[in-house]
């Protein structure tokens, strides 16, 4: 089995205001390999251009410069080898209310998709499958899910389906972009480990982006810190989440919510790390000190 | 549905449980599933699904007095023209006394030259409604493909057509309609639909445009396009669809817009040759000094069913507005509701103290604190 590998990926958006014209560098360098059966997960905040490097690898992104490699050779960017790539990179969205189109129903957002890259032959094969899918993700009972519309479901339910779509052509690789954000809490974990068990099922290579520190290490295997376009941190996620090396990922990691911390100051907290001896520069100065 | 997969579905709901096991093993709350009531009993669920006929029903726009007037209005007069000639005499046939008021054997009276007026208003109906459909089918589809390929493509084919729409937009219609059809020496029916329609498009292609735009930027195109589709496919089954309230309403004003466009031209004069419509009946009447002859059963009746008719039109146009943005629809019931509440509120406060705010000052308590204070 490949891999999905990124090679000095590098994206520049062009802005412009006016007459003036100014660069944007959203992804600046971007370097992993992907197994599967692994998960890596990219943190950071918003702007950090996590996202746009999600949206290169689904081809949704021209890369500027730099390479997507799927099993060592360069993915194509049209033509019927994209089709193929898509065969094998399939991504999930943020937002489960915009990723279902409104005026369909959920049978025909895994057929089509089962349809395109020749899994099924025939109707009642694919009206099979897509039963299938939807049980796989447990939207049972599958025909009464297979007939609803998206604004019949709840965000759980339509996270599921949108799972189920990215499943349907038999992908290797899945790129979940930040899944669960936009779901209640109480479904988070069960999506989440939904996807886990479809990872193990699969041997999928999943990556997982996301700004939240505690499920990237309760889900992934690595951990990849992303400020400013930049990779400033990376490292088996333990690591990463209990022996921070750069002052971005502590600020993330302090940003969260911690228990122990209840009834202190963020500045209180700050003096806490700086006393803990670790980083005296400005955080969010872009610094480029990729680890490793 | 079909008998295997009904099978194939008791197969699985009998084995149900085993997916779920998955989630006891991570030790996790069961998740919001509203089917598991459902799960153990097929017949149940095969309740549960809603039939088709309801479904489309429940989709299609909310009876409402515009909706029933505007119907009504549109559907009357298009009967008027499907069936009326076949109950009227031969529009061409002059041997009627000229220009006698309605009665029981003319029941519109005659023009001047001794046709009958409503056979000419039947068959007028008809030539009418046949301009003004095929002048909104054709704008409606020049709109579409301009407006919705600008939007999606983007770049210089947007920046194309947008330059062409926009040369369009700012051409005045009717001159140009003039200059065309004072051009063309035989103008029939079909050539001046045609003129109609290629002149109308380019205000609902700006609309549609936009609204491309902002579809293509949605989530679910951006995964119509990872699953693979061809852009094509992705326009007409992705995109289309949820522009279909909106392309419904343009035909309709389309529509409108080549029956007036057609009756402002065969006005002129320049209406199309050997065909009755409702147009060259008025140019007819203007012609023959029918206002002057105080003939009004001439000119009323077609002048008459062009007002009816758009305004007809126009009705089912504003309650698709309201389908596609129920604010409108709700906008008045709130202005309401929030008029009587404001009446009831004055009932109430009206026996005691209001200041300008509306905030109740209560004789007592101020009496109270008054002692306090004084205290």
């Amino acid at each position: 089995m490949g891999s999905l590998e990124v090679r000095n990926l590098t994206k520049d958006f062009t802005i412009r205001s006016g007459l003036k014209r100014s660069k944007l560098r959203a992804a600046n360098d971007i370097n992993f390999v992907l197994e599967p059966g692994k998960t890596i997960a990219i943190v950071g905040e918003s702007g950090s251009g996590k996202s746009t490097v999600a949206r290169m690898i689904a081809k949704l992104e021209q890369p500027t410069s730099g390479d997507i490699l799927l099993d060592g050779t360069s993915s194509a960017t049209r033509g019927r080898a994209l089709v193929d790539y898509r065969h094998q990179v399939q991504m999930v969205f943020q937002d489960p209310f915009a990723s279902l189109n409104p005026f369909h129903t959920v049978e025909h957002h895994l057929e089509r998709p089962l349809k395109l890259h020749g899994v099924t032959r025939g109707a009642r094969e694919t009206k099979e499958q897509t039963y299938e899918l939807l049980e796989r993700v447990n939207l049972t009972p599958a025909n009464v899910f297979a007939a609803k519309k998206p604004h019949e479901m709840s965000g759980g339910q339509r996270q599921r389906v949108a799972i189920a779509r990215a499943l349907a052509p038999g992908a290797r690789f899945l790129i979940a972009d930040e899944p669960v954000s936009m779901l209640d809490v109480s479904i988070r974990l069960s999506v989440l480990n939904l996807l886990a068990r479809l990872q193990r099922e699969d041997n999928l290579g999943v990556l997982y982006i996301t700004h939240d520190l505690a499920t990237a290490r309760h889900f992934s295997d690595e951990i990849i810190v992303m400020l400013r376009g930049n990779i400033v941190e990376r490292g088996p996620s333990d690591e990463v989440i209990l022996n921070p090396r750069h002052e971005y990922t502590e600020l993330l990691l302090a940003a969260a919510p911690n228990p122990s911390n209840h009834g202190k100051l963020r500045s209180e907290v700050r003096a806490d790390l700086a006393s803990t001896g670790r980083g005296s520069q400005d955080p969010l100065a872009p610094s480029g000190t990729s680890v490793r | 549905m079909d008998e295997s997969v009904r099978e194939h579905e008791l197969a699985k709901s009998t084995e149900s449980a085993s997916p779920r096991d998955d989630f006891a093993v991570d030790g996790l709350p069961l998740e919001e599933q509203p089917a598991t009531v459902a799960f153990a009993n097929t017949a149940a669920v095969a309740a549960r699904e809603i039939p088709v006929k309801r479904r489309i029903l429940a989709n299609l726009p909310r009876r409402s007095p515009k909706l029933i007037v505007g119907l009504v209005l549109t559907f009357g007069i298009v009967l008027f023209g499907i069936i009326g000639p076949f109950f009227v005499q031969d529009p061409k046939f002059s041997g009627n006394p000229s220009l006698q008021p309605p009665s029981p054997e003319h029941l519109l009276g005659t023009t001047q030259l001794g046709y009958d007026v409503l056979a000419q208003l039947a068959y007028g109906a008809r030539g009418s409604l046949m301009v003004g459909l095929i002048a909104g089918i054709i704008a409606v589809v020049l709109s579409l493909a301009f407006g919705i390929v600008a939007g999606y493509f983007g770049g210089w084919t947007d920046e194309f057509l947008s330059l062409v729409t926009n040369i369009m937009l700012v051409i005045p219609g009717l001159p140009l309609i003039i200059v065309i059809a004072s051009y063309v020496p035989s103008r029939t029916l079909l050539l001046v639909a045609l003129v109609l329609g290629l002149t109308g498009w380019a205000g609902s292609a700006v609309v549609l445009r936009s609204q491309a735009k902002s579809l293509r930027n949605r989530d679910y195109v951006a995964a119509a396009r990872v699953a693979g589709e061809k852009p094509v496919r992705i326009i007409l089954v992705e995109i289309l669809p949820n522009l279909l309230p909106l392309l419904a309403a343009q035909f309709l004003f389309a529509v409108i817009l080549g029956i007036l466009g057609e009756a402002g031209l065969s006005y002129l004069g320049l209406g199309p040759v050997g065909s009755i419509t409702w147009g060259t009946m008025l140019n007819e009447a203007q012609l023959g000094t029918a206002l002057s002859s105080g003939a009004w059963w001439w000119f009323i009746p077609p002048g008459a069913l062009i007002a009816l008719l758009g305004c007809g039109l126009s009705l089912i146009n504003f309650s698709i507005d309201e389908y596609i943005n129920p604010k409108l629809r709700l906008a008045p019931a709130a202005q309401r509701s929030v008029r009587t509440a404001r009446k009831a509120g004055l009932e109430v406060t009206s026996n005691r103290n209001v200041n300008d705010d509306g905030v109740i000052i209560d004789a007592e308590n101020e009496n109270e604190n008054a002692k306090r204070v004084g205290e």
